[in-house]
């Protein structure tokens, strides 16, 4: 190939790195609530997540002979905040570290590395977690702030040791300490019959903690307002376009707002949907992630009505109470057949 | 349904700006608003003989030949080519091979002139002040015969754009004073400085191909340009139905079809040209040029040169002769030493790097930056992987999605490449620019443009080969069939009871081979 250089002689200046980091920044809000609702159990996540994955892309980039300054376009790092974010309070120190290893082996480097990868690295070995370890991802620890909590995890030693050793090194039953998550309760209470007014109800569920972030859940992913301001960053600082999330959300709300109009008592009102388990997260966040999404504008659109659709029927009709990241996985699958079908029409192409 | 919701997510992106995508590098104008300065003149000339795609001139003056400026030195060869005109006044020393604008630095054939200093003129060439009575086919030769070829940097020959085509009447001439490019600014200085010459020569092209309304696209980063264009037009009173448009300042929208989807919002068909939409584009020195080869009978021999860039001392707008090296004019702005320096020919989106600033001037240079090493090297840093973060398709002006057509072009995949409308990439280089990872993507799109117009020529030669080798076969096995047809016909004169079967077959075979060589 030749390798005469060709224009253009100038470049605006973006970088990997730049936008790995421009993500990085609009998690913080999220990153803050968390370690506000979970105290250092939140602090000790992220930090395992994160040196885990860099550790393992360190070693993957050693084994394949790149250069370890790859370390540096802070994708590793991402992925690691990334699923820290995505996963419970409650789960024990090596399953986040086996989540790293699975994020980016599994997730990354097999396809290889960056910009390979099929799917959301993260989101895949938070997938491979929950398959392995059904019962580890779905114990939702009491938040601070929520309800009385067996578990103080604003208190470092305590914290360490039920993250080292499990609730069994403090003596704790989990059922001190756990409760339902929104999502979880409602479809619990559904499949012994009981409507969602109802169950919505004995939950005292209220939006407003919904919206602020008050409720049990992945430690990143309960605060709608914070991811919103995380969301807004990343639309600002032209990282993200609107067209994934507005798909994405917008079909989620029109589901639920049709179903829950044709027959209140089976089916959650949109606003629940929307504040509820990881939508926000996964719809800023995980299903813009560049590399697992379509390229083009009209794929967007279509990636992210696809998401919406699964992320409601899975909910609604699934085994699982929560849905959206499989919704985003299995539609990372679909993506090169989306951008294939959906290119734009290029100028000069029929048309008016 | 997925036809409308494309169109509609197509029209939210073009809202902003007109056309599909584009970019806003830093401008670094820095030689807005200086007022043209004429180079002086040298004692030696460099007329290539090759300036525009189509074929080399032929030299019509030999070595020793005295030469005025204007007068002609080489003649067109086929339809897509204009002559040359001498610079200015002097002796033709020598004609020979001699780096040319070129990326690779490679040589071509020049006339070298040695100037006498006089500067005088050919005056053979008859001013055509009627030119309101004449033909319009009169005068597209007088502009073939002046040389005049696209001045924004694509020095197609203007004499083939200048038709009067009864399917596809030209309504609208657009004067292009967009100059998007960043550093240039010789059309914008053209139009304060020479607004009265501009719009002559746009009289001119209107009379010509029939116009009725212009249009002069002027970005608004250049207000005052478009101020004086206005101004100039209502003291003139032929041209009532011209006016002034400004578009927002946005790369590329100087680009022909971007711009005539910004204005009218029709775009050209894939592969056909802006008369069939009904419009033509001319850039506002090509108007300037005409009007001097119709009113002045001047042949083209010196263009404006934006000399800038970030390492340049003395940045100006030059009207410069055709032929001088490019160290000459840099010399004339205070640049002698080249160390460390990268020599940008036109601007930096579009430009070509060339290795040696000892080429001469030529048609199509709009722009010489001199740029510091470090700076050119910095906007192309390694390449990194796809990230597939999608903004290089955001940014395409001819919509295409360039990650996807890269790909096809690394994988020689050219068929793929071409699916995804390869050809209708203008290599505008906003992709590129805007890229997180650094992909070279319109170095791709060159090497796939190029391999599949080889893979072409390979295909037609092989075509070729083929039907001689077919007709070649065909030819000896008429001869055999012949042969053994003279045979049976002695062998039958011979034997008493011919074989039947055998001549008719004999026949039958003579008779396909005919028909299909
Ligand atoms: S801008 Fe670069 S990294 Fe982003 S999709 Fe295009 S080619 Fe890939
Ligand atoms: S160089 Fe080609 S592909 Fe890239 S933005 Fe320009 S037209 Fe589009």
């Amino acid at each position: 190939m030749s390798l005469a250089i060709s224009s253009p002689h100038a470049h605006g200046g973006d970088t990997i790195r730049m936008t790995m980091l421009t993500v990085i920044i609009a998690l913080l809000p999220a990153a803050m609530v968390s370690v506000y609702l979970f105290g250092w159990l939140a602090v000790f996540l992220i930090v395992a997540c994160m040196l885990s994955c860099l550790l393992t892309e360190a070693v993957c980039l050693r084994m394949m002979g790149r250069p370890l300054k790859t370390l540096l376009d802070n994708s590793a790092a991402l992925t690691g905040l990334f699923l820290a974010l995505t996963l419970p309070a409650s789960i024990p120190w090596w399953m986040a570290v086996l989540g790293s290893v699975f994020a980016i082996v599994l997730g990354k480097q097999v396809y290889g590395g960056l910009g390979y990868n099929l799917f959301n690295p993260a989101l895949s070995a938070r997938v491979i977690l929950l398959i392995s370890f059904p019962l580890g991802m779905t114990s939702w620890l009491i938040p601070m702030h929520v309800g009385p909590s067996a578990l103080n995890m604003y208190d470092f030693s305590a914290a360490l040791a039920f993250f080292l050793h499990g609730p069994e090194a403090l003596k704790l039953g989990l059922d001190a300490i756990t409760m339902a998550s929104p999502l979880g309760h409602v479809k619990t209470e559904w499949t012994q019959g009981i409507g969602v007014a109802e169950a919505l109800n004995s939950y005292h569920y209220s939006y407003l903690d919904a919206f602020l972030g008050r409720e049990a859940g992945s430690i990143g992913e309960t605060s709608a307002l914070a991811l919103l301001i995380g969301g807004i960053y990343l639309l600002a600082r032209h990282t993200i376009t609107w067209h994934i999330p507005f798909a994405y959300i917008g079909t989620v709300l029109l589901l639920a707002a049709v179903f829950s109009v044709i027959s209140p008592e089976h089916y959650s009102p949109p606003m629940f949907h929307l504040f509820a388990g990881g939508l926000i997260l996964c719809a800023f966040f995980m299903a813009t992630d560049p590399v697992s999404s379509p390229v083009t504008p009209l794929g967007q659109i279509v990636f992210g009505i696809g998401c919406g659709v699964l992320t409601w029927a899975i909910r609604t009709f699934g085994g699982y109470p929560e849905g959206a990241m499989f919704a985003v996985v299995l539609m990372n699958c679909a993506v090169p057949l989306i951008d294939h079908y959906c290119r734009p029409r290029a100028y000069g192409h029929g048309g008016s | 349904m997925p036809a409308m919701l494309r169109t509609l997510a197509q029209k939210l992106g073009m809202m902003a700006h007109g056309f599909h995508g584009g970019v806003h590098p830093h401008e670094r104008k820095l030689t807005a608003g200086m007022p043209i300065e004429d180079c002086p003149l040298a004692p030696l000339y460099i007329v290539p003989l090759k300036q525009h795609i189509g074929e080399a001139c032929t030299p019509l003056v030999a070595v020793g030949d005295k030469v005025l400026r204007g007068q002609k030195i080489a003649r067109a060869e086929g339809y897509v080519s204009v002559p040359l005109h001498a610079p200015t006044s002097g002796t033709v020393v020598k004609i020979e091979e001699h780096p040319v604008v070129h990326p690779s630095g490679m040589s071509m054939p020049c006339v070298f002139i040695e100037a006498d200093g006089l500067d005088e003129e050919d005056h053979s060439l008859e001013r055509m002040t009627n030119w309101r009575d004449l033909d319009a086919a009169v005068l597209r030769e007088r502009v073939r015969m002046c040389g005049i070829a696209g001045l924004g940097g694509a020095v197609f020959p203007t004499f083939i754009k200048l038709v009067q085509d009864k399917k596809n009447p030209i309504q609208t001439l657009v004067l292009n004073g967009i100059e998007c490019e960043p550093y240039l600014t010789n059309d914008h200085q053209m139009m304060l400085e020479q607004a009265e010459e501009v719009l002559q020569g746009m009289a001119i092209i209107m009379h010509m191909v029939g116009a009725e309304s212009g249009i002069i696209a002027i970005e608004d980063n250049k207000s005052d340009a478009a101020r004086v264009m206005r101004q100039a037009l209502a003291e003139n009173s032929e041209l009532a139905h011209v006016h002034v448009a400004v578009l927002p300042t946005r790369y590329p929208q100087g680009s022909e079809k971007q711009l005539i989807y910004s204005l009218t919002g029709k775009e050209v068909p894939a592969g056909k040209l802006p008369l069939h939409v009904g419009v033509i584009c001319q850039n506002v020195g090509t108007a300037k040029a005409i009007r001097d080869a119709v009113l002045l009978g001047k042949p083209l021999t010196e263009r404006l040169v934006t000399v800038s860039g970030d390492a340049m001392p003395r940045p100006a707008n030059l009207r410069v002769r055709l032929g001088l090296t490019l160290r000459y004019v840099f010399a004339q702005r205070g640049l002698e030493d080249f160390e460390n320096i990268q020599i940008l020919h036109g601007g930096p989106m579009m430009g070509e790097r060339l290795r040696i600033p000892d080429v001469p001037v030529i048609k199509s240079s709009i722009g010489l930056l001199a740029m510091h090493q470090d700076t050119v090297m910095q906007a192309h840093p390694a390449e990194q992987p796809c990230i597939r973060c999608g903004h290089c398709s955001q940014a395409c002006p001819a919509a295409l999605v360039p990650n996807l057509m890269a790909d096809h072009c690394r994988n020689e995949q050219f068929d793929k490449a071409e699916a995804y409308n390869l050809f209708d990439c203008i290599e505008c280089g906003a992709c590129s620019y805007v890229c997180p990872s650094n992909i070279p993507l319109v170095q791709y799109f060159r090497y796939g443009k190029g391999q599949i117009a080889q893979l072409r020529r390979e295909h037609d030669f092989a075509e070729a080969s083929r039907q001689r080798f077919d007709a070649r076969d065909a030819r000896l096995a008429r001869e055999k069939a012949e042969k053994a047809a003279r045979r049976s016909r002695v062998r039958k004169e011979l034997a008493p009871a011919p074989d039947k079967d055998t001549t008719t077959k004999v026949e039958k075979s003579t008779n396909d081979k005919a028909e299909e060589s």
